[in-house]
Parts: structure tokens; sequence; C-alpha cells
């Protein structure tokens, strides 16, 4: 069967090992996590975690079900269809000279990213937006040299009410 | 009240009379506390058996069981039998001592992260970090354990916490959200059901543990008997139908019955209650049913369309569903149709009854359990090991009441006949409980003896000696060019002196008659006892060889009717 991206959102208890069993269970039943995002949710006491894992309808099912098994688990929703997605990341990018060092900053003001740290020889971007959006930075500046990536991973919420 | 005293006194408000333990270095406070109250403790002889007499307890009485364990190895002993709970939806809370809390972290003596160990295998688990928790979270775990599919429970004391003085004691159950297991099946598709059996012609019914658990085998028969369905059962399902029912075909599966491997798959309609198709039960899944309708009345969402799919699901408790069905069904009479069909199931089933009768020495391994249903009442348990003793009974023994036929089916564990007999003793100490055994199972768990001795618990133990780990033998001689590979368990003990030297007494048994005799004595003597039967190498067959559908059986058939 086919498999595809889905993003699913959780609102799980705020307790220790609630990730492990999450993820455990993932793995257990032999999906691949892509990216995981754990926060603080509107109800005091509950995270709300937005996985993004790639399966097929029938496993996607079995998972989402054995998921609701968990007692520290409430809420599964797959918002795959309806969700607004950001991912937040950090380029720190090498600057071979000072023209090099304009460019990115042209490109970072035209993708509305933030330089965070300036020195000699490196900058520091933060970007926000969707996996296409983040990709399509780092390809553009990696000709300068990237000394470092970090991502946050998909973070997202159903569109409406 | 110190947090030790808390655990005895929450799980005496929770009905619990006799845990199953072994003490450890972090459990000294607890077992300190526990010399002077009046809760039974038995001391088993390893830890792995405290838990599977905690489940056979749990098995045979549908109550709760409960072990307990000291920290690090002790906590690690337990695994097994946790789970081979939480793979049969058994019941128990399992009980382990921590280092103190400023300690975990710190690789400290026997010191093992027991509840991220067990996480894939327990329902839930609870780790208080003061005292006044003790009381909610044992409240709670029995309330997780035994409600919805019922699973094991870990509470997790670190030592100090066993030691400290509780400010009050408050058991009010912790809130739990996201646990609200559906109970009630949804009168839709209980209608729907309705009119799928009002339109078969040739139904058959499926039933699992679930049955067993939910109390629902009234229920159960009232509807065979209303809709005239043959029923079948799966290994943990044996008891939910009296299997000496006209309507009862027997287990379904590897070693099934041939009656129901061979005819499953003709019928037009199954309805399944309570199983969850395991891959021992259903064969290959692409030739499993390929033409009729499944009805799936199952407690866990997750189980439905998991490994069959399935026409009409039906989520919640099976009693629950079961009487309103057949409230759907009052007046309901099988049409002529359904008659033929179960006429011919039955009648293929004397004609593939199969034969027990033998008069061999060594003895046959059917003559064994034939003589072992002759003796035992129908209230009598007999709990089984893993393997090819497991099989036999399975195949050739006649479970007539739930509760009464245990054994380890999802994890399949070695070591789980014998320590789970002793725990379905203590929960009916009036029913006389045996445990089937095989030499390698037996040897796993030998030294319960003591524990049968010591506490007087008059489990009959029968050891079916053949020198080899036979279902892997049997394996290796079908599909492994009989390179018989570590199977032969070559010198093994005299079995009669081992039991005597834990002062249990012992028979050895070699000729047809015997087991008959002996049995029946050692249920007149109420006392523990060993009975050694040596037995012929024989096969567990027919079978169904691994990736062959569910009515490809191989191996001859031996019919009691081809017995001159």
């Amino acid at each position: 069967m086919d498999s595809e991206y889905h993003i699913i959102s959780t609102l799980v208890e705020d307790k220790p090992g609630v990730l492990q069993k999450v993820a455990g269970l993932f793995n257990r039943r032999g999906f691949n996590i892509d990216s995981i995002t754990v926060g603080n949710s509107e109800v005091e006491g509950l995270s709300r975690m937005v996985i993004t894992v790639r399966a097929d309808k029938k496993g996607l099912e079995q998972v989402t079900k054995q998921l609701n098994k968990l007692v520290d688990v409430i809420k599964i929703k797959d918002i795959t269809k309806s969700a607004v997605k950001r991912e937040l990341c950090l380029v720190k990018v090498s600057i071979p000279n000072a023209k090099a060092r304009a460019e990115i900053i042209q490109y970072s003001n035209i993708f509305r990213a933030n330089i965070l740290d300036v020195t000699e020889k490196t900058l520091i971007v933060e970007l926000t937006g969707d996996k296409t959006k983040i990709n399509a930075f780092i390809s553009l500046v990696e000709g300068y040299g990237i000394k470092r990536i970090a991502r946050t991973g998909l973070t997202a919420m159903s569109r409406g009410v | 009240m110190r947090g030790g005293e808390a655990i005895i006194e929450s799980l005496k408000n929770m009905g619990v009379k006799t845990i199953f333990g072994y003490p450890g270095g972090q459990t000294i406070p607890f077992y300190d506390m526990l010399y002077d109250a009046d809760i039974d403790h038995i001391l088993v002889r390893h830890e792995q058996c405290a838990a599977h007499a905690a489940d056979g307890y749990a098995r045979a009485s549908g109550r709760v069981g409960v072990c307990l364990a000291t920290s690090g190895p002790g906590a690690t002993n337990l695994v097994t039998g946790i789970g081979t709970a939480y793979m049969d939806s058994s019941p128990i809370i399992a009980i382990t001592g921590q280092v103190p809390t400023h300690l975990i972290g710190n690789d400290a003596f026997q010191e093992a992260d027991i509840i991220g160990i067990t996480m894939p295998i327990v329902k839930h688990s609870f780790q208080p970090k003061n005292p006044d928790l003790i009381p909610s979270m044992i409240k709670s775990s029995f309330e997780i354990a035994s409600t919805g599919r019922p699973g094991p429970v870990l509470i997790d004391v670190p030592k100090e916490v066993q030691e400290g003085e509780l400010t009050g004691f408050d058991d009010s159950l912790i809130d739990t959200p996201g646990y609200n297991p559906t109970i009630k099946g949804n009168l839709r598709q209980i209608k729907k059901a309705n009119d799928l059996i009002k339109k078969s012609k040739k139904p058959m019914i499926l039933a699992g543990a679930g049955v067993i658990i939910s109390n629902a085998c009234c229920e159960l028969k009232e509807l065979a008997e209303t809709i005239n369905a043959p029923v079948m059962t799966s290994l943990l399902g044996k008891g939910a139908f009296d299997e000496t029912n006209e309507l009862a075909l027997g287990m379904l599966g590897m070693h099934g019955r041939k009656v129901s491997n061979d005819y499953i798959n003709e019928s037009d309609l199954l309805i399944a209650i309570g199983v969850r198709f395991s891959d021992r039960t259903t064969g290959r899944l692409d030739s499993f049913l390929p033409d009729t309708k499944v009805i799936h009345i199952d407690i866990d969402p997750a189980e439905i369309g998991k490994n069959v799919n399935v026409d009409l699901p039906i989520v919640g408790d099976a009693k629950n569903i079961l009487s309103s069905l057949n409230k759907t069904l009052k007046g309901y009479a099988a049409s002529d149709e359904v008659n033929n069909w179960t006429n011919m199931i039955k009648h293929k089933k004397e004609e593939l009854n199969p034969r027990v009768s033998y008069d061999d020495v060594p003895l046959k391994p059917q003559t064994v359990i034939k003589e072992i249903s002759e003796v035992l009442t129908p209230d009598s348990i007999l709990t089984t090991d893993v393997g090819q003793n497991q099989m036999w009974a399975a195949h050739f023994f006649n479970t007539q009441k739930p509760r009464k036929f245990i054994s380890s089916g999802g994890l399949g564990t070695m070591g789980f006949g014998f320590p789970s007999a002793i725990g379905a003793k203590v929960a009916c100490p009036d029913d006389p409980v045996v445990s089937l055994n095989g030499d390698g199972g037996f040897l796993m768990v030998c030294q319960e003896l003591a524990t049968v001795r010591e506490y007087d618990i008059p489990v009959i133990a029968i050891v079916l000696e053949n020198r080899t780990l036979g279902m892997v033998y049997q394996w290796q001689s079908l599909l492994y060019n009989k390179r018989h590979s570590q199977t032969l368990l070559g010198s093994s003990p005299d079995f009669v002196k081992l039991a005597e030297s834990f002062g249990v007494n012992a028979v050895r048994i070699t000729k047809p008659g015997e087991t008959k005799e002996a049995l029946s004595g050692a249920i007149k003597d109420n006392e523990p006892v060993l009975l050694n039967v040596v037995i012929d190498s024989e096969e567990a067959l027919p079978m169904l060889p691994p990736g062959a559908g569910i009515n490809e059986m191989i191996g001859e058939y031996k019919l009691e009717k081809d017995v001159i």
C-alpha cells in the first residue's frame, strides 16, 4: 500500500515517560517518526505532541488505535489535510568574504528570516516556514558553507474551528 | 501510617487476601510492615513464578492477582510474567521496590528502570514519589488492570516512599481522562448484526478469551443455540463454550480440530467474539475466510481490522453486546438451510473425532489426556505449559466451563504451567487443580515444588517426560530435515526423586490406566503431588506449517472411529 506523510496531533498528559511511551509505540509497530514536537497546550497539565510519520492507511489506523489505548493519551487527530504547518530552523552559515555576507543577509530578507548572530566568519539565521521553504533556503546558502543546522521539526494546527 | 502499610491497607481494601512475592534489599521496609499484617504472602522461589502465580490466580478467579518483587533483578525477573499477562489480557498488579528516589539514575546497587523496561508490556504504570500517592495509585491500578481489556499494571515504589509517613489516607481514583473503555455496543451495529445473522445460511461462531473475561458464556450459549451455529474457540477461548455441547467444534488454528479448520472457510458468516485473530488461530491471512462475512465483537477497538478484514465491527463488552443481540433475536428460528448446514457440520464432527484410545507402551500422550479428562470434573482447573503438552491438552481435552483451562497463549511462555496452577489453586481452593507440563518447561520452574510443599498447596503437577523439547523437535523433524539441533534433553533428572527431595510425593507412570488411577488418588488425597508420566515421542499432529492456509493441515489425523 502507498505510504504517505501524516501529521498527527495528540493531546497527552504532561507526565514523565509519556514521550517515551508514544515514541516507543511508533517504533514497536514499525514506524519511523520523521519529527516530533512537544510543548504545553492550552490546558494546564496537558501537552500537545505533533508527530509526522510516513505510514499507509492501515498502518496509521493501527498506530492511532494503539496510541488511543495509552492511558496518558487523551486525544488524537490526523490533521494532515487541514493543517497549517511551521518549522523553525537555525542555520549557521560561513562567510567566505564581505560580498557573501551581503548576499546571505539579502536572501534572509527575502525569506523573512532573522539574523541572530554575526561574527567575522559566521552568521546565524533563524527561519520559520514549512519544510519546502526551509529546504529552499538551505540549498540557497549551501554554497557558502553550512556549519550547523538545527531544526525543530514540524508543528501544526488544524485551520478553522 | 507509613507507605508500606498504605500498600497493605490499600490491597486489603481492594479485597486482596494473598500476594505472591519474593523479598529483597529495596523491599525490606515493606516486608517489615508485612510481618504484622493480616494478609497472606506466598513466598515463591523465583520472581517469575510470582507473576505467573498472580496471573493464574487472576485467570482462575476473575479477580486481580498481585505479585511483588524487589528492585533490579527482582523486578526484571517479573518481566516474563508481566509480558505473559499482557499478551493474554490478564489483570495483575506487579509491585516492585525501587532504590531511594535520590539514587534513581545513579546506577545504584540493584537499580533497574523497570518502568522503562516494562513500558511495552504493561497497560499502565505508576511510581509514587511520595507516600500520600500510594492509596490512590493502588486503587487506580486495580481499576485500570481489571476494566476494559484487562492487563498488567506496575507500581514501582522507591524505598524511602515505603518508609515515609502519610499525611492522610486519600484513595480517590487518579484522574485519567484518556482512559474510558467502551462497554456498551452501538445499537445500530447490533441491529446490523441481527440482519447479517438472519441473512446467513452457514453461520459459525468463533469465541475467544474475551467471552470468558466478560463473563458472557451464558449469552454465548444462548446465541449459538438460538441461531443454531457451530462454535469454535481460540486456544484461550477454551471454556467459553462447553466443548461437550453438540454445537462445539473445538479449537481452531495451527493445532486446531480438523472439523474447525476444514469447514470455517465454508461458512458465509463468522461471528467472532473476544478474539484477536492471532497468526496461530488464522494461518495465512489471504486464505482465511476469503468469502465469509465477519462480525467482530471486541472491547479493544485496536483489534478490529488489525489482522482480519471485518465487515461489521461492534466495539464493547461481549456480555453487554451479546445480551442486546440476543434480545433482538427473540423469536428467531434458524432456517432449514442453517439447520442443514449445522447438521452437516455436526456429522463431520463425529466423523473427524480425533483418536485418543491407545494401549501402547510407552504411553501415547493422547491416552494420558484421555485419562485426565476421565478423572477431572467440569469444575477442575487444568493449566498447561507451552509446547506439545499444551497443544495435546487443547486438542484432546474437552473444557466445559470458563476459567478452567489456563494456558499462556500469546507469549507462549515455557514455565507458565506449574506456577499458574499454584495461583489458580490459591484462588479456587475447592476445585482440583492440575498442571500439565513437559519435562523441558517443568525444569524451568521446578523449584516451586518447595512453595507447594511449604504452603501445602495441593496442586497436581503432571510432567510428561519424553526427554525432548518436543514442539521444536517436531518442527525440526517436519521442516528442518530432522536436524534436531539442541532439542534432545539427554540426561533428565529423576522427577520422582526430585519431587521427593522437596518433600512432595511423586509417582512414575508408564502404562495405560495408571494416570487415571494416580490422578484420582491424588485428588482424593488433596496433597501436592507430581505425576511423572513417561510418554512416547509423538508429534502434535495435524498442524498448520508456517505460511499455510487454515485448511491446509499436514500430518495424519488419526480418528477414534478407526480404533478396532
